[in-house]
């Protein structure tokens, strides 16, 4: 996948569409669930802050309102077109080489457990130019040396415009790093994973 | 923050697991590759450890190894993680346990100890202190020494107490230590049902025979032949009727396995041994 092509070329020949965010993404992530259509014909993996103890039904409300299949990571289940796959609460993501997930209960990393930095390093090890990823709205720094890796291994970042993010010190992280090939505002993102 | 120029590839991780095997006698080789990989470069990171230094380190010197171990193993543990599962095991587990004369717990990769303690305060709220027996393993002896210890700190505990909310258990878990300074320590008489050993699930066999063994996120370290493996160790050391508890996001995926189970509770996955 070469730098000519353009942002809907690469969302077209991307198979996995990673999301990662944490505080004021959550309301975000509902929409972006409800409106993916199993069209767009992509591994979808959602890793989202969240408390150990809460069992905040994030699942069961997701489920209701999606149009693919969802469900919460299961130790080696295999990642499956069509689906949306959340990382479960109080374990870290990882995705093995033989397309299957990992789970792993090692310390916190930027305090959080699930860490978005843990699933996207892992999957640009693994699905490298096969990945899209975005990171949305957060208070904290997860998620943003996750991106940079994955934009060195070839696949295509984006960040939530600080601007339109409730907590924009996440996407922030990531542009000033330069992790962000693209900056797109809310509207741009709901258009780009419209597209079929 | 992470250190971006660890970069280790799958064949340096291959070679280090032969040189380990070789040299110390562990097989690391049907561990999860992803997560041993992090681990590694976790371990080069603290270290500061080129891959040909930490090659080098780990033949040359004797005291590195436990490091390693301890490293490549992870040990982060909760008492009463996921309080829900001891919900279930309390209702659905113990009253059957109580109809034995005395229950033996395995808690199988115990770690520092902390989960061994929680069956052991599951045991004691049941009443069951006089008739049950815990057995806690792990390959790790440095962690074995904490678990014996059974001192925990004080902020950790904090996160406990909450845990045991949210359990439905009776009583307060502060009743089960004394508090000293900034630290918890477990009272003698959880100590005194409990036992902590060396045990390698991946190279050691049957010791004993169990009512329940729990072997919680453990599995999620283990790629599936391993854990096929450890199944049909798990399957030899319980009784007709015992019961296994796994991690609340492990399962049996193994179709002779599965009908070697019944599932007890399947969003907690606790199984009971049926047939022969």
């Amino acid at each position: 996948m070469g730098p000519d092509k353009n942002l809907l070329e690469r969302w077209h020949d991307a198979e996995i569409l990673l999301l990662g965010g944490s505080a004021g993404s959550f309301k975000l992530l509902f929409h972006i669930v409800k409106s993916l259509s199993p069209a767009i014909n992509k591994t979808v993996i959602i890793v989202i802050h969240r408390k150990k103890n809460f069992f905040s039904e994030i699942e069961k409300l997701f489920a209701e309102n999606s149009r693919m299949l969802l469900r919460e990571v299961v130790d080696k289940d295999t990642l499956n077109k069509n689906t949306i796959y959340i990382a479960p609460a109080n374990y870290h993501t990882l995705i093995e080489k033989d397309g299957t997930f990992g789970l792993d209960v090692s310390d916190a990393v930027w305090y959080s457990k699930p860490s978005i930095d843990v699933t996207f390093e892992s999957a640009a090890e693994v699905y490298k130019e096969r990945c899209i990823a975005i990171l949305l709205s957060g208070a904290n720094q997860d998620g943003a040396e996750g991106l940079l890796k994955l934009k060195q291994s070839g696949a295509t970042t984006i960040a939530q415009h600080p601007e339109d993010a409730e907590m924009d010190e996440m996407p922030r992280a990531a542009i000033n790093i330069g992790a962000a090939q693209y900056i797109l505002h809310t509207d741009e993102i709901f258009n780009l994973l419209q597209t079929e | 923050m992470t250190d971006t120029s660890v970069i280790i590839s799958s064949v340096q991780i291959t070679e280090l697991i032969d040189l380990v095997k070789k040299f110390h006698g562990f097989d690391f080789s049907g561990y999860t590759k992803a997560s041993l990989k992090r681990r590694i470069t976790r371990i080069m990171q603290l270290k500061k450890l080129s891959f040909y230094d930490l090659k080098h380190t780990l033949v040359n010197d004797p005291h590195f190894f436990q490091d390693f171990l301890e490293e490549i193993t992870v040990n982060v543990t909760e008492m009463f993680r996921d309080p829900s599962f001891y919900k279930a095991l309390n209702n659905q587990v113990v009253p059957y346990l109580s109809t034995y004369q005395h229950s033996k717990i395995w808690c199988a990769g115990c770690s520092t100890g902390e989960e061994a303690y929680s069956l052991a305060i599951l045991m004691r709220e049941a009443g069951l202190s006089q008739k049950s027996f815990i057995y806690g393993t792990d390959i790790n002896t440095e962690v074995l020494k904490e678990a014996r210890r059974g001192i925990y700190s004080l902020r950790n505990i904090k996160s406990y107490a909450e845990n045991y909310q949210f359990t439905g258990l009776k009583g307060s878990i502060s009743d089960n230590f004394t508090i000293l300074y900034d630290a918890a320590s477990i009272h003698n008489e959880l100590k005194q049902n409990t036992l902590f050993s060396v045990h390698n699930l991946v190279s050691d066999g049957v010791f004993n025979e169990f009512q329940l063994i729990s072997c919680r996120n453990v599995f999620i370290y283990f790629e599936t032949d391993l854990q096929e493996r450890i199944l049909d160790l798990f399957y030899k050391s319980l009784c007709h009727l015992g019961y296994l508890c796994l991690g609340s996001k492990e399962t049996i995926r193994s179709d002779a396995f599965k009908k070697k189970f019944k599932v007890i509770n399947q969003k907690e996955n606790i199984y009971q041994k049926i047939g022969a």
